[in-house]
C-alpha cells in the first residue's frame, strides 16, 4: 500500500504558553480533495503552516509521502512537492503577471540559480507559462503589473503560482475568499480542474465550495480534530453541528 | 593588575553605558516606528557640539539641559517633517533618508564648526579627583558620567512602566495600529519617541563630549559601532542592547590596555615568525592595535553562531 | 509530464515559436552596438585631457554603481560597505601589477582586471557567506560593520595597504602588444571603455537569466519565492558574489587609472558615494544607475571647483530625491512613458511649459538656499579669510546685512512662487494622462 500524500502524526504548536494546535493527527491519501474547515481562531491556517513548513511544530510529525519532513525549511518542502496559496494574497507585486508565473515555474523545469542562460530562449519556461496563464484565465493581462490588478484576478494568479510549478501536492487557504458567487463558481471550476490527480487540501468557509468539492472533510475546532468523514455524514455529525455548521433548516 | 582591571572595569561600563544611552533610543525608534536610525550617533554629535557651544555662552550646566531639549526638538521635527513623508516610500527610503540625513549633519557640523577638534572642557566644578584606586586617581567626572547615566535609565524605567504615556508607548511598539484605534494619536507618539530618543542621544554627547574628542568625525566613528550594538544584541531587543553595549564597551576597554602580541603568545610555545607578506604584519599585531575592530570581529562571530543577535527574535 | 489537468484548452500558436528569429537577435544587440560606437567616438567629441580625465572617471563608476545595483536595484539588498569588493579588486590589482613588473611576466595590460573581477568574486564569497545569513535592515548594518572592520584593518595590515600614502605601480611598465603601453591617458580610455561595455553587457545578461529573475522575486517577495522553490539565501548569496566580482573590476581599473590605490578606496565614504550614485540615477531601472554614475561624477568634478561644501550640497540632493523622487532620475523618465508611448505630443510640450514655468521660481528658491549656506560657511569656518566672498560672480560680504536679507527673500519667496506653480504643473499633469488613457494605450 503507498504512503499517504500526507500524514500528521499528533501534531502539537505552542506560541508561548498558547496551545493553538493540540494534537493533530490526518491521513490525507494520494489524489484525495480534502476540506478542512471550523470556526475563526481554531487554528487551520497555523495548520497549513505546519505542513508547509512556514512554522516548525513544536511536537508531532509530518510525513510527505512517506517522509518524514518535519522542521523543515519552505522552500526544501515545496521542492519535495508540496505547494500552497495564502489567505492573504501573497505575490510579486511589482512583477508583471507574466512574470510572477514564470518565477513559479522555474525551479520544477530544474533551472535553479542558472546565470548562464537567458531565460527568453528556454522553449519549455515559455510553454509551461502560457498554459497556466490560459488556465487561470489571465493569459490578456500577462503584462500588467500583479499589484494593479483587481481582487479576484489576484486570487486567480496566486491559485496561478500554487499550481505552476507542477506540485502534486496542493494546499489552497481559502481560494474564494472575498468573491462575489460568480467568482467563486469560476474559482471552483479551476480548482476542480488542477487538482484532478492530484492531492489537493482546502481550507474554506464557503459550506457550497466545500461540499461540492471536497471527497473528505476534516473538522479543526480550537486546535482539535472533532471529526474526519465523507460529507454526508459530517453534515449529520451533531459534535460539528454545535461547533460549526448550525442545524438544519 | 588589580589597579588595571578595576580601572578598566570603571571604565568599560561607562563605556558601555554611554553607548546603551544611545542604543536604547535606537531600538526604540526601530521596535515602535521600524526604521533603523542611522543618524543617531549624529544627534549624539549635534548634542557634543550644542553642549559645547551653549555653555560658551551659558556655562556648562544650563548647556547640560539646554542641549538635550534643543537636539531632541530638532529630532522631533526631522520626525514630523522628513520621516514621516518618507514613510509611504517604503523601509529602504526612510533607511535612506536617514542615511543622507547623517552625511548632511555631518557637512553642516564641519561647515560650522571646521574639522578639527572642539576646546569642549570638563567643567571646573568637576575637575577633580573622586577617589584614588590603588595609584591612579579616578576623575569625578567620570563618576558624574556614570551617575548621570543611571539615573536617566532610572527615570526611563519609571515612565515607561508606570506612567500612561509610557504605557502607551510599550504598547505602540508592538502594536501600533491597536493603539491607533484606541484613539491614542499614534503619530504624535512616533514623535514624542523619535524625540526622545535622539535627545538621550544628545544626552550622551553633552556629557561624553568633554572626556573624549568633540570633532566632526564623532559620529562616523561611533555610529558603526553602535550599529553593530543593535544587531548583537538582535535588533529590537532593549535588553539585548543593554548587553551588547556593556560586553562591547569591557570587551574594548580592556583590550586598549593589553600589549600581548601574536607574536607573545604563538612564540611563546616556538612557533617561528613568518618572513614576509600580510602574515608579518599580524605576527606583531598587538591586542592593543586590533581593539578598534574587536566589534566588528564580534559581530562577524554572532553571525556565525547566533545570527539573530543574542537576545532576538527570529526573523521569518 | 502532466499537465494542468485534463481539459486544458489549446495552446494558441504562438508558443510553437520557440527560438528568437534573427530580426529578434539584431533588435537585442542593436543598442548595445550604438553604445560602443558612441564609446569608440566620444574622444573625438570631448578632445581636452580634463575632459578624458572624466570621461574616464565615468567609465569606472558605471561599473561600480552597476555592480551596486545589483545588489540594491535587483535583490533589495541595501550595503553601506560595498566599497569593500571596489577597493580589494583595486589593491589586489596593484599587487599584481608590481608581480608582473618585478617578476617580468609576459601578461599585457588589458588582462589585469580580471585579476580585480577574481578578488571581487573571492571576497564576496567569503564576507557573502556571513553578510547574507540576514537581510533587509540587519544586512545594512552588517554591511557597514564588515566595511568598517576591512578599512580599519588598513592600519594593522601595512604591508598589504600599504599604510597611509597606499600602493602605486606604474602600468606603462607590463608587457606592451600592438606598440600599447598605456601611458597615453587615451589608451586608458580605451581600455576602460572596453572593460566597461563589456561588463555592462554582463551585468544586462544576468538579469535575463532564471537567476536574475529570481533576484527579482527575492526582492520583491523572499517568502513567496520559498514557496515556489527558491532558498532566499541562496539567491542572495549569489547575487553578493556576483556583485563583488563587478565591483572589483571597477576597483581593477581605477587601479589602472590611477596607478595608485589606498585605504580610502575601501572605506565608508566610498561606499557612499557609489549608493548615491546608484539611488540618484534611480535604482528601479538599468539605466538609472549609468545615468547617476555620468552625474554624480560630473557634479562631484564640477562642484568641487566652485565650492568647499560641495558634499553639502551632494547630500541635500540625495535628501531630497529620496522625499520626493525615489525612483531616481530613471524614475522620473520613466513616469512619463506611458505619454510617449500614446504619442501624446501635445499634452506633452504643454506638460514640458508648466515644467519650464515652476522652474524658474525653483531656481529663484535654489539661489537663494545657495547664498544662505555659502555666507554661513564664509562667517563660520573661513572667517580667517575673511568675509568677502563672490556667490554667481557677484562680490558680497558674508558679514552685512543686506545680502542675508537678500537671501532670505529669494529663500521664502522663490519658495512662495513655486508653491504656486504646483497646481498649474498638476492640472497639465492630469490633463496628460486623460489624453493618454483616452487614447486606450495605457492600462
Amino acid at each position: 500500500m503507498t504512503a499517504p500524500a500526507i500524514e500528521l502524526t499528533d501534531l502539537h504548536k505552542n506560541f508561548g504558553a498558547t496551545r493553538i494546535i493540540r494534537g493533530v493527527s490526518l491521513r490525507v491519501p494520494a489524489g484525495e480533495r480534502h476540506a478542512i474547515i471550523g470556526p475563526n481562531g481554531a487554528g487551520k491556517s497555523t495548520l497549513f503552516n505546519l505542513i508547509s513548513g512556514r512554522l516548525t511544530p513544536t511536537s508531532g510529525a509530518v510525513q510527505l509521502n512517506g517522509e518524514n519532513v518535519t522542521g523543515l525549511p519552505p522552500h526544501q518542502i515545496n521542492r519535495r512537492g508540496v505547494a500552497r496559496s495564502f489567505q492573504v494574497t501573497n505575490i510579486f507585486p511589482r512583477l508583471s503577471v507574466w512574470e510572477n508565473v514564470r518565477c513559479a515555474v522555474l525551479w520544477s523545469l530544474g533551472y535553479k540559480y542558472a546565470f548562464w542562460r537567458g531565460i527568453e530562449g528556454l522553449a519549455d519556461v515559455r510553454e509551461r507559462t502560457e498554459i497556466i496563464l490560459q488556465a487561470i484565465d489571465l493569459i490578456d493581462r500577462r503584462s500588467v503589473q500583479a499589484g494593479v490588478l483587481a481582487y479576484a484576478e489576484q486570487r486567480a494568479l496566486e491559485i496561478g503560482i500554487t499550481i505552476a510549478g507542477g506540485a502534486g501536492i496542493i494546499l489552497l487557504d481559502e481560494p474564494s475568499a472575498g468573491m462575489s458567487v460568480a467568482e467563486a463558481a469560476r474559482a471552483v471550476a479551476l480548482i476542480r480542474k488542477v487538482s484532478e490527480g492530484r492531492t489537493l487540501i482546502m481550507i474554506e468557509h464557503d459550506m457550497g465550495v466545500v461540499f461540492d468539492l471536497a471527497d473528505r472533510i476534516s473538522v479543526l475546532v480550537y486546535g482539535q480534530i472533532i471529526a474526519s468523514d465523507v460529507p454526508a455524514r459530517i453534515k449529520r455529525d451533531s459534535a460539528v453541528q454545535t461547533a460549526y455548521l448550525g442545524t438544519a433548516a | 593588575m588589580l589597579e588595571l582591571v578595576t580601572i578598566s572595569t570603571l571604565n568599560g561600563v561607562l563605556y558601555g553605558m554611554l553607548l546603551f544611552l544611545m542604543a536604547s533610543g535606537l531600538t526604540l525608534i526601530f521596535s515602535m516606528m521600524g526604521v533603523l536610525n542611522f543618524a543617531h550617533a549624529s544627534f549624539y554629535m549635534l548634542g557634543a557640539f550644542f553642549g559645547f557651544q551653549i555653555g560658551q555662552i551659558l556655562g556648562f550646566w544650563p548647556a547640560f539641559i539646554v542641549a538635550p531639549v534643543l537636539v531632541g526638538g530638532i529630532g522631533a521635527l526631522v520626525e514630523r517633517y522628513g520621516l514621516r513623508n518618507v514613510h509611504r516610500h517604503g523601509p529602504v527610503a526612510e533607511l535612506l533618508f536617514t542615511f543622507g540625513l547623517a552625511f548632511v549633519i555631518e557637512e553642516i557640523v564641519q561647515m560650522i564648526w571646521g574639522k578639527g577638534p572642539a576646546d569642549y572642557r570638563v567643567p571646573a566644578s568637576l575637575d577633580f579627583s573622586a577617589f584614588t584606586a590603588f595609584s591612579t586617581n579616578y576623575p569625578a567626572y567620570k563618576m558624574f558620567e556614570l551617575l548621570t547615566a543611571i539615573a536617566i535609565f532610572a527615570v526611563l524605567l519609571a515612565v515607561l512602566t508606570r506612567t500612561r504615556v509610557g504605557l502607551i508607548i510599550q504598547a505602540s511598539l508592538t502594536h501600533s495600529h491597536m493603539v491607533a484605534m484606541l484613539g491614542h494619536n499614534v503619530p504624535r507618539v512616533f514623535m514624542l519617541v523619535f524625540g526622545v530618543g535622539t535627545g538621550l542621544a544628545a544626552v550622551a554627547g553633552v556629557i561624553a563630549g568633554p572626556a573624549l574628542v568633540t570633532q566632526s568625525n564623532m559620529a562616523g566613528l561611533l555610529g558603526p559601532i553602535l550599529f553593530v550594538v543593535v544587531v548583537v544584541g538582535g535588533l529590537g531587543s532593549l535588553a539585548g542592547a543593554f548587553l551588547a553595549s556593556l560586553l562591547i564597551g569591557l570587551v574594548q576597554t580592556f583590550a586598549v590596555s593589553i600589549n600581548l602580541s601574536v607574536a607573545d603568545v604563538l612564540g611563546g610555545i616556538g612557533v617561528a615568525p613568518p618572513v614576509g607578506g600580510p602574515l608579518f604584519d599580524l605576527w606583531n599585531v598587538t591586542v592593543a592595535q586590533i581593539a578598534p575592530i574587536i566589534p566588528y570581529l564580534l559581530l562577524v562571530l554572532i553571525l556565525i553562531f547566533r545570527p539573530t543577535g543574542l537576545l532576538g527574535t527570529r526573523e521569518h | 509530464m502532466s499537465d494542468v489537468g485534463s481539459g486544458v484548452a489549446n495552446v494558441p500558436a504562438r508558443v510553437a515559436l520557440s527560438q528568437p528569429g534573427a530580426a529578434a537577435v539584431v533588435r537585442l544587440a542593436a543598442p548595445w552596438f550604438a553604445l560602443a560606437v558612441a564609446f569608440a567616438i566620444l574622444p573625438a567629441i570631448f578632445t581636452s585631457g580634463s575632459a578624458l580625465t572624466m570621461l574616464n572617471l565615468m567609465g569606472i563608476m558605471i561599473v561600480f554603481a552597476l555592480s551596486y545595483n545589483m545588489l540594491l536595484g535587483e535583490t533589495g539588498l541595501l550595503s553601506f560597505g560595498h566599497a569593500v569588493y571596489y577597493g580589494l579588486g583595486g589593491f589586489l590589482v596593484v599587487h599584481a601589477m608590481n608581480t608582473v613588473i618585478h617578476d617580468r611576466l609576459s601578461v599585457p595590460l588589458p588582462v589585469i582586471p580580471l585579476v580585480g573581477g577574481f578578488s571581487g568574486l573571492l571576497f564576496g564569497i567569503i564576507f557573502g557567506s556571513v553578510s547574507t545569513r540576514r537581510a533587509g535592515t540587519a544586512f545594512a548594518m552588517i554591511s557597514l560593520g564588515l566595511g568598517e572592520l576591512v578599512a580599519s584593518s588598513s592600519l594593522i595590515l601595512r604591508g598589504f595597504f600599504g599604510g597611509e600614502e597606499g600602493v602605486s605601480t606604474n602600468r606603462t611598465k607590463l608587457l606592451h602588444m600592438f606598440g600599447l603601453n598605456f601611458g597615453p591617458q587615451i589608451q586608458v580610455y580605451y581600455l576602460i571603455a572596453g572593460w566597461c561595455l563589456l561588463s555592462m553587457v554582463a551585468m544586462y545578461a544576468l538579469t535575463r537569466t532564471p537567476f536574475g529573475r529570481m533576484c527579482n522575486a527575492v526582492r520583491e517577495n523572499p517568502e513567496r519565492a520559498q514557496f515556489v522553490g527558491y532558498n532566499p539565501r541562496t539567491v542572495r548569496f549569489i547575487a553578493f558574489s556576483l556583485a563583488g566580482l563587478f565591483a572589483g573590476i571597477a576597483g581593477g581599473l581605477a587601479a589602472i587609472n590611477f596607478e595608485l590605490v589606498n585605504s580610502s578606496e575601501v572605506g565608508a565614504g566610498q561606499s557612499g558615494l557609489v549608493l548615491l550614485a546608484a539611488y540618484i540615477g534611480g535604482i528601479g531601472s538599468f539605466i538609472g544607475p549609468v545615468i547617476g554614475a555620468v552625474l554624480v561624477t560630473w557634479l562631484e568634478v564640477m562642484l568641487s571647483d566652485v565650492t568647499d561644501v560641495w558634499q553639502l550640497y551632494f547630500g541635500l540632493l540625495f535628501i531630497g530625491m529620496v522625499m520626493f523622487a525615489p525612483n531616481g532620475i530613471a524614475g522620473l523618465m520613466m513616469m512619463h512613458a506611458p505619454l510617449w508611448q500614446a504619442r501624446a505630443y501635445g499634452s506633452m510640450l504643454r506638460l514640458a511649459l508648466t515644467y519650464l514655468v515652476a522652474l524658474g521660481p525653483a531656481l529663484v528658491l535654489l539661489a537663494g538656499l545657495i547664498l544662505v549656506i555659502e555666507m554661513t560657511y564664509h562667517l563660520s569656518v573661513k572667517a580667517s579669510e575673511g568675509t568677502a566672498i563672490s556667490v554667481f560672480h557677484v562680490a558680497l560680504d558674508a558679514a552685512s546685512v543686506i545680502p542675508w536679507v537678500a537671501a532670505a527673500i529669494l529663500t521664502f519667496g522663490g519658495f512662495w512662487l513655486f508653491r504656486l506653480t504646483w497646481p498649474v504643473v498638476g492640472a497639465a499633469w492630469h490633463e496628460a494622462f486623460a489624453q493618454a488613457h483616452g487614447t486606450g494605450i495605457a492600462k
